[in-house]
This record gives C-alpha cells, structure tokens and sequence, in this order.
C-alpha cells in the first residue's frame, strides 16, 4: 500500500475513534469521563508491546540472516516503540491517580513490568550507541531485544497472576464490558496500530536514506 | 466533569507525543535529503571536472 494511502487510513480510523471515544460510547457510571482515558491507555500499551515483539523478531532475522534492512526493521520498531512505551506509562500515570488515588503504585506488577519494558527500550539504544563499530552495536543490541523478549508475557500474564491494583483483563471476557465500550477499545487499537505502522514506514525510509549519505560519504572522500 | 482534567491531560499527552516524534522524524527527513543533495552536487561537480 503506497504511504498516502495508509496515512489516509489513519487519519479516516482516528477521527472514528475519536468520534467513538467522544460521542458514541456511554460515560462508565462509577468512574465517570476520566475511564475514557482508557481508550488511550489500552492501545498503547499493545503498540508498546507489538513494536518490542517486531524489534525482538526483526533482531532474529539480522543475527540469522545478516541483511541490513532486519536491522533497519528492528532499530525503527524500537524507536516508534519507545515513542508509544512512555505514553502508555504518562496515560496509565494519569489515569492511576482519580481511580486508585496515586500516581503510580510499585506493587501493580502490570506497571513495573510495563516500566522494564521502558528501560530495555533504553538498553537496546545504548548497546547501539556505545558499541565502537557500527555492526557491532547492532549485534549488541538485536541480542539484548531478543533478552528483553522475556518481558513481553511477564506483562500480559501480570494482571492475571499477580493483579495488585489493576483490574483483572476485562476486555475478551463475557460479560467483561459492555459491547459498545468493546467496540470502541478496538477501534482504538486498530487506530493506534496502523499509526504505529505510518510511523515505523516513516522511520524506516529515514534509515535509508542513513544509508544513502553514508555511502555517498564514502564515494566522496 | 471534575476528572475532565485528568481526560484532557492523557489526550493532550497522546496528541503532544505523537505529534512532537512526527515533528522530530520531519526535520531529520528534511536535513538528510540537504545532505543527500549537497554531496549528489559536489560528486556531480567532480565528475565533470
């Protein structure tokens, strides 16, 4: 799909999530308009996730396949990654304090592990940024995504087994939220999702054209 | 509305973020494309010599 036309999606599927967020789903009647900040919350803590599993798998394909583009893949997930992986921890903040009273809360396992994910985010960067030679820096760092992949089911397991403030996952279960409230949690995701692929698409062409300059630096000296 | 702050502050937050890495992705483009064409012109400028 040319970029234009996936930029037109995700401009036509925001503007319905925002519609839906806004208009057509009902204000929970406990927590009142601040729950609609769940709408936001949801989506990107999955793009936190998903971009961390395509770093992860596109780290695997480099280590196995050497080709710089998994490297580009990889580099270009993290980056949009750590864009949507600090909003999920400001959007889940935000909402923390009218429902639980506190800004953050150690014992919510949901959050701590969702703030590791945040700091392997980081280490993936600095083991690119310290390595001397440029491939080495990319090996380091597809090794310590593919580490890191280790957070992603501590994350989603976590209001399972270990619950502590955040509710148990209500979104799949029957009887779980209500069906307009559903409907708008996925339209959301999806939303956010194909913004998440604009913006990886984007981040991607830049990597070339890196590419591009570094070896017409070569050519030129 | 008492929480409506709490609403317009994670919307904001959202909009702000994403709007400030589109921003950020943009003026890389932009200085790489400069670089790009500036060394295209001086390897054109070379060969012609």
């Amino acid at each position: 799909m040319k970029r234009n036309a996936l930029l037109m999606l995700s401009f036509i599927l925001m503007v319905a999530a925002l519609y839906l967020i806004f208009i057509y789903v009902p204000t929970e009647s406990k927590m009142g308009v601040v729950q609609r900040i769940f709408y936001l919350m949801v989506p990107m803590g999955w793009i936190a996730m998903l971009a961390f599993i395509v770093t992860a798998t596109g780290s695997i394909l480099y280590l196995t396949k050497k080709s710089d583009k998994w490297d580009a893949l990889a580099l270009s997930s993290c980056e949009v990654g750590v864009v949507f992986t600090t909003l999920a921890l400001v959007t889940g903040s935000i909402w923390a304090k009218p429902v639980w009273g506190v800004w953050w809360d150690w014992g919510t396992p949901r959050l701590t592990s969702t703030l590791i994910l945040w700091f392997i985010y980081l280490a993936y960067f600095l083991a690119r940024n310290l390595a001397t030679e440029e491939y080495r820096g990319a090996t380091f760092a597809a090794v310590a995504a593919i580490i890191g992949l280790a957070d992603i089911p501590i994350i989603i397991l976590a209001t399972t087994l270990w619950q502590g403030l955040h509710p148990p996952p209500l979104i799949f279960q029957e009887g779980g939220l209500d069906p307009k409230m559903r409907f708008t949690v996925l339209m959301s995701v999806i939303a956010f999702t194909v913004l998440y692929i604009v913006l990886l698409r984007f981040r991607i062409s830049l990597r070339q054209s890196e590419a591009e300059l570094g070896t017409l630096k070569e050519l030129d000296e | 509305m008492e929480n409506g702050y709490y609403l317009l502050a994670a919307f904001t937050a959202v909009w702000a973020g994403v709007f400030a890495y589109l921003l950020f992705l943009s003026g890389r483009q932009v200085r790489l494309h400069q670089k790009i064409n500036a060394i295209k012109q001086v390897l054109k400028e070379k060969e012609s010599k």
